[in-house]
């Protein structure tokens, strides 16, 4: 199986690829997310536990909606990395259509069910914010509904993924699913916001100054920050599990291949 | 080349009439079970009318995806196609336009009379049809995108709807709001710039799928 072939080479620590492609080695991807993973893990318990408790107990009350306003700090970091995830998983996508290459489509693999994962505790943490806020645990406003939509556009990227008894087809489909989703994202959002709208309107964006106070933001950047370095870290981690099976995967064929070879050569020759 | 294809796709689907009408019938019947379990009262179902059809053509519409490229999938009949000289985007837009032929043309036509059974006010099923024609042709061309990648899957027919349901969802929401809309020459421009995006990108993403499974 083809898929099985890439990683099986071990390859010398100096030998250097052209540009990226050095990055893209699943020898040297295993060094260096050995190397950074301690790390990354690190930053995502520090900075998230210190935004989410700077959140909790430190931060003012909201003046309008009061202490519910704190679930802002789990809510909003998961909603941007669920987003931001599927467009890492886009890239990945791409980056397996163009360049065939296996790492990128078990990134991508690896990347849907944790991208599904921040938007599902983006839905809860948002239902149970909605529950005082709007008196109802589910209300069909414009941007919970397209969380909704990227959720089931997650789920059916890691379903369809893990549909294929040949692993390649399914991280090919998968690629092209992401794409096709990626496109249809912006749209899906732009109909819903048509649709409907009672959410408030953002408090934060890239183009405008943010309209929320300083003392509430510094601990949302430090959710967000420990939020990333979360889903970084849960990603090389799986990542790696992903590299590693492959690998024992086909040393074990290796293995059976040899055994069979060796078992045939001991027997004696068949008499005619 | 491509028109002979169309053409085989139709003559496929005469000869076995039954598979062509299910996804008309089951449209009849979906829209008959609205009304028994919401309401019969013809201002509860005027309201609720553009949103019911609508509903009913995209299920509808899925109905057949599944068989669109698999049979041919199954007898190696798809490779023989992409063997014959076509490109696979050729070979997809194709066969979308057969699905749509067969699918959403018929969808089309059962949609009028469906629509004055629930009431709709007359004036709006014009609006409804014209709405239909640009949604079913987008929904053609999801779907056949959907129905390529699922190619060889394990349960390919219930991953499918997964699949493309969340992708066609901005097409059920301008083709409703276009019903319910007084003025709704801007969500019927919408559903047409829709139909723009999809009718190149979808052939490309569905010759892909169709490459990569007969690559396999």
């Amino acid at each position: 199986m083809a898929s099985h072939a890439v990683v099986f080479e071990p390859t010398p620590a100096n030998s250097r690829g052209p540009g990226l492609h050095r990055f893209a080695n699943p020898g040297r991807f295993l060094r260096l997310s050995e190397a950074l993973l301690p790390w990354l893990a690190a930053a995502a318990i520090l900075l998230g536990s210190a935004g989410l408790i700077w959140g909790a107990f430190f931060a003012p009350p909201d003046w309008q909606q009061g202490q519910a306003a704190r679930i802002m700090y789990v809510h909003v970091p998961a909603a941007w990395l669920a987003l931001s995830g599927y467009v890492a998983l886009a890239l990945c996508s791409a980056a397996s259509l163009v360049w065939r290459h296996p790492l990128a489509d078990l990134a991508a693999a690896e990347i849907g069910p944790v991208g599904a994962a921040f938007a599902a505790i983006c839905l809860l943490s948002g239902s149970l914010w909605g529950r005082p806020m709007w008196g109802a645990w589910w209300v069909w406003d414009a941007r919970l509904t397209s969380m909704l939509l990227l959720f089931f556009l997650y789920l059916g990227h890691i379903a369809l993924v893990r549909a294929f008894d040949d692993p390649t087809r399914g991280y090919r489909a998968g690629a092209i699913l992401a794409l096709i989703g990626v496109v249809d994202l912006p749209i899906i959002h732009f109909s819903v916001v048509w649709w409907n709208t009672l959410h408030q309107g953002n408090s934060i964006s890239l183009f405008a100054a943010p309209s929320i106070y300083i003392s509430m933001l510094w601990p949302l950047i430090l959710a967000t920050l420990g939020y990333s370095a979360g889903f970084a870290a849960i990603v090389l981690a799986r990542l790696r599990a992903a590299v590693l099976e492959r690998r024992i995967a086909s040393l074990l064929l290796a293995e059976a291949a040899r055994a069979e070879h060796a078992s045939f050569a001991a027997a004696p020759a068949p008499a005619r | 080349m491509l028109t002979a294809l169309i053409g085989r796709e139709i003559r496929l689907a005469l000869r076995h009439g039954a598979d062509s009408v299910a996804a008309v019938l089951f449209f009849l019947v979906v829209s008959v079970l609205f009304p028994l379990a919401i309401s019969p009262s013809p201002a509860v179902l005027a309201r609720l009318a553009g949103g019911m059809v609508w509903v009913a053509a995209l299920l509808a519409s899925l109905l057949p995806l599944e068989r669109l490229f698999g049979a041919d999938y199954d007898d190696g009949s798809l490779d023989q196609l992409l063997l014959s000289g076509l490109s696979p985007v050729a070979v997809a837009a194709g066969k979308t336009a057969a699905h749509w032929l067969l699918t959403g043309l018929p969808l089309l036509v059962a949609a009028g009379p469906i629509a004055i059974m629930l009431r709709l006010d007359p004036e709006r099923v014009a609006v409804l049809l014209e709405g239909l024609l640009p949604g079913t042709l987008t929904l053609s061309l999801i779907g056949a995108a959907g129905a390529a990648l699922v190619l060889g899957a394990r349960r390919g027919a219930m991953l499918l709807p997964l699949l493309v349901l969340p992708l066609a969802t901005p097409v059920l929401i301008f083709g409703t709001a276009a019903v319910a809309a007084d003025h709704p020459r801007a969500e019927l421009l919408l559903l047409a710039a829709l139909l723009a995006a999809a009718l190149p990108l979808c052939p490309l993403a569905a010759g892909a799928g169709l490459r990569a499974a007969a690559g396999s």
